[in-house]
């Protein structure tokens, strides 16, 4: 150990911030950071400067004054003597309803085809990967817009269900009428003593709970397996339906009637949430089930030769060993699947859907010609969704992963 | 990711406002083109024909000024614009000048930093509905579907309108006067509402005009004219007194039959005289050449011949006068002296 010597307290000069390995990448790092700083701070100098130059200012106060524009569909009350904060507002709740629907349909038809295009059968794989294909290779906006313009174009006007001898006729016992406005489905209408189905309801849920955790209990110590799904099914409704008559049919269906230009009561789904929405299930449903498949292969062979070694039927091998095991790998690009899904709802400007980029950022910009403040505005609101979506999405990612104890 | 976004944005966002603030006469004449934010398509006032040359009555504007500055109406390369990218396309100076059917508004003028210069249609705003329909006044449609272009002061009017009334209606906003068409005729709206000459145009490309019907109602005053930036005055006055040119050449019976007759040796009338340049340095007071405005005349005619050429009553669109007559008949149009 004579080599080993003792480490001498060299004097600091300059030249050993690039020379010396130990302060290179700091220097690196430090001049980077530098630069950074002054392409941020040049860009929004010259922004401040131009817009001195134009004569215009940047304030977020237009959001306060009377917007004037009405929109066709509305979560929240709103009406042409609302703000434009009210109408982003209206807009963003518009995004979320496709972005919430769309995941979910996204992700189930995702599964479902990713999991039949391993399918044994030649047919129902080929079939799939011809979905895959087909869609995720064609712009999501074409699908958009050839979606909408089928569902404008196929379905009569409500015109045609006017007269003596209808050209079209509303579907399930007049109750619901697919037109080239939207489809028309009836309303649930609530009286107070619903109130009572609503508690059965919920106690129905949490006796389901309780069944469930206890149908475990007993299967792990006894080896029985209960027909949860049926007598869970059973549990949800029966109660339910029993309240229902009990206190007298207090929910009522209020059903779409022909009156005037358009069909009036009921509930109106907008041809362009219709598209939005489907297009981009299906779209992203293609991605979603190329995951899933990379998911169900990474999972080695040996382990379903095992379960079926156990006696274990195709089915439960499926749900009990492979998918459990394989939505580990699924769940990191699933996520990333579901902010693009988010993302593109923007995409909506395409069939005049009313969400945020048509609102916020397409009649409120134009009328008040607040570019700047309009889009950071939306892309901070975008950046947040995402950030929100990709949190939640990440605890459950961390809870279904491997635990290494 | 973000980030990358939004300095993109910001860097954008100060690159085309630097390209606005300088002399918009002087770029454009080292550009040897000017470049006109148009309609992306309203039959009779900005469409391309089979070939993809531009006629309307907003492109003989356009036509005209180039006319004015290079004495060629084909040095003009055409922007089309919707509703929602004609101010930022014409504040960040993408286009020198806008002649896009677009209403003169206060805060169009003001906050937007526009520059109406000045009224080339005297419009208001109608409503078209198909003739089975039954319906004979904008009063009685109670519950119905709208098409409306947004982005525009038409969308605005819309619910003022029926507001006012009391009686409600559903808005389906739509992009352009083409995607307005698809879905009208289409009967995803019982009613398409935009300014009574759009309406004009639009029914006139239609595969049986005679099936709808203009309501009586006009809900609003619509003047229609061309914008440049706010701030650029010299280039203001360039678009402006070209303008002028072409309805004072309407009023003084100078027609492109007649312009080059005309111009040849000085008439009898002084004004004429001033406005073809042949007395006096007119063109030089505005930094263009001495026959400036006898080639905007000359590039598609007077005021009235643009008129009538484009939309007038000879036309599908078969617009009247109307409001838009020299103000000796009656009009609106008139033109300060050239003096």
């Amino acid at each position: 150990m004579a080599t080993m010597t003792e480490p001498v307290s060299e004097p600091f000069h300059f030249s050993m911030l690039i020379y010396d390995r130990r302060y290179r990448s700091m220097t690196i790092q430090v001049a980077a950071l530098i630069g950074f700083l002054l392409i941020l701070s040049w860009l929004v100098y010259n922004t401040k400067v131009n817009l001195e130059t134009l004569g215009k200012d940047f304030n977020f106060g237009f959001l306060w004054n009377r917007s004037g524009y009405d929109i066709n569909q509305t979560a929240i009350p709103y009406d042409s003597n609302s703000t434009h904060f009210d109408a982003a507002l209206v807009g963003l709740l518009n995004t979320l309803m496709v972005a919430f629907c769309g995941c979910i349909l996204a992700t189930l038809i995702g599964v479902l085809v990713g999991v039949l295009r391993l399918s044994k059968n030649w047919l129902t794989a080929r079939l799939m990967a011809v979905y895959v294909e087909g869609l995720r290779n064609v712009p999501v906006v074409l699908w958009i817009i050839a979606l909408f313009a089928i569902l404008t174009n196929t379905t009569p006007s409500p015109n045609q269900f006017r007269g003596e001898n209808p050209t079209a006729s509303m579907l399930f016992n007049d109750s619901v009428a697919f037109t080239n406005r939207g489809t028309y489905i009836p309303r649930l209408v609530f009286e107070t003593p619903a109130l009572g189905v609503l508690i059965v309801f919920i106690l129905s849920v949490a006796a389901l709970i309780w069944f469930r955790s206890y149908a475990h209990k007993r299967q792990a110590a006894t080896g029985d397996i209960l027909p949860v799904f049926w007598i869970g099914l059973a549990t949800l409704i029966v109660p339910s339906v029993l309240a229902f008559f009990v206190l007298g049919q207090p929910i009522s269906l209020d059903y779409p009637a022909l009156k005037g230009f358009n069909f009036q009561g009921g509930f109106k789904i907008e041809n362009s949430f219709v598209a939005l929405t489907l297009a981009l299930s299906l779209y992203t449903g293609a991605f979603i089930a190329e995951n899933v498949r990379a998911g169900i292969m990474a999972v080695s062979r040996g382990q379903t030769e095992a379960a079926y070694a156990l006696g274990l039927r195709p089915g439960r091998t499926m749900n009990l060993v492979i998918l459990p095991q394989a939505l580990r790998i699924i769940i990191p690009p699933l996520i990333s699947q579901w902010l693009n899904l988010t993302k593109n709802t923007s995409l909506g400007l395409a069939v005049s859907y009313m969400d945020l980029r048509s609102t916020l950022g397409g009649i409120t910009l134009n009328q008040t010609g607040r570019e700047l403040e309009c889009m950071l505005l939306m892309m901070l609101v975008y950046l947040v969704l995402s950030l929100i979506i990709s949190a939640v999405a990440n605890v459950y990612n961390r809870s279904v992963k491997l635990k290494e104890r | 990711m973000k980030k990358t976004v939004f300095l993109g944005a910001l860097t954008a966002a100060g690159l085309t406002a630097a390209a606005a603030s300088a002399a918009t006469l002087d770029d454009v004449k080292a550009r040897g083109k000017l470049i006109c934010g148009v309609n992306t398509g309203l039959t009779g006032f900005a469409a391309p024909d089979a070939n993809g040359v531009w006629h309307g009555f907003d492109i003989a504007i356009c036509r005209a000024v180039a006319a004015a500055i290079f004495s060629d109406p084909d040095a003009v390369e055409f922007t089309p614009t919707t509703g929602q990218t004609r101010f930022t396309a014409l504040a960040s100076g993408e286009v020198d000048m806008l002649a896009r059917n677009s209403t003169m508004t206060f805060s169009r003028d003001t906050d937007l930093k526009l520059d109406f210069v000045a009224i080339n249609y005297y419009d208001g705003q109608g409503f078209m509905a198909p003739k089975s329909l039954g319906v004979t006044s904008a009063k009685e449609l109670d519950g119905a579907t709208v098409c409306i272009q947004t982005g525009t002061t038409t969308e605005l009017n819309l619910a003022d309108f029926f507001r006012v009334n009391n009686i409600s209606y559903e808005p389906v906003p739509v992009e352009n006067d083409a995607m307005a068409a698809q879905q009208y005729l289409a009967g995803a709206c019982d009613v398409f509402t935009t300014d009574a000459s759009g309406l004009a145009a639009t029914r006139a490309t239609f595969e049986n005009p005679g099936d709808h019907v203009i309501l009586p109602e006009i809900i609003s005053k619509e003047p229609l004219g061309p914008a440049v930036r706010h701030g650029d005055n010299a280039w203001g006055d360039i678009v402006r007194w070209t303008y002028y040119a072409l309805v004072a050449a309407e009023e003084l019976g100078v027609t492109s039959a007649n312009i080059d007759e005309m111009a040849k040796a000085p008439t009898n009338n002084p004004e004429i005289n001033r406005l073809l340049g042949t007395e006096g340095e007119y063109g030089a007071m505005i930094g263009l050449s001495k026959d400036w405005a006898y080639q905007a005349i000359k590039a598609g005619g007077n005021y009235g011949e643009i008129f009538e050429k484009n939309i007038g009553e000879n036309t599908p669109i078969g617009l009247a006068r109307g409001l838009n007559a020299q103000w000796k008949d009656g009009g609106l149009q008139y033109a300060p002296p050239f003096r």
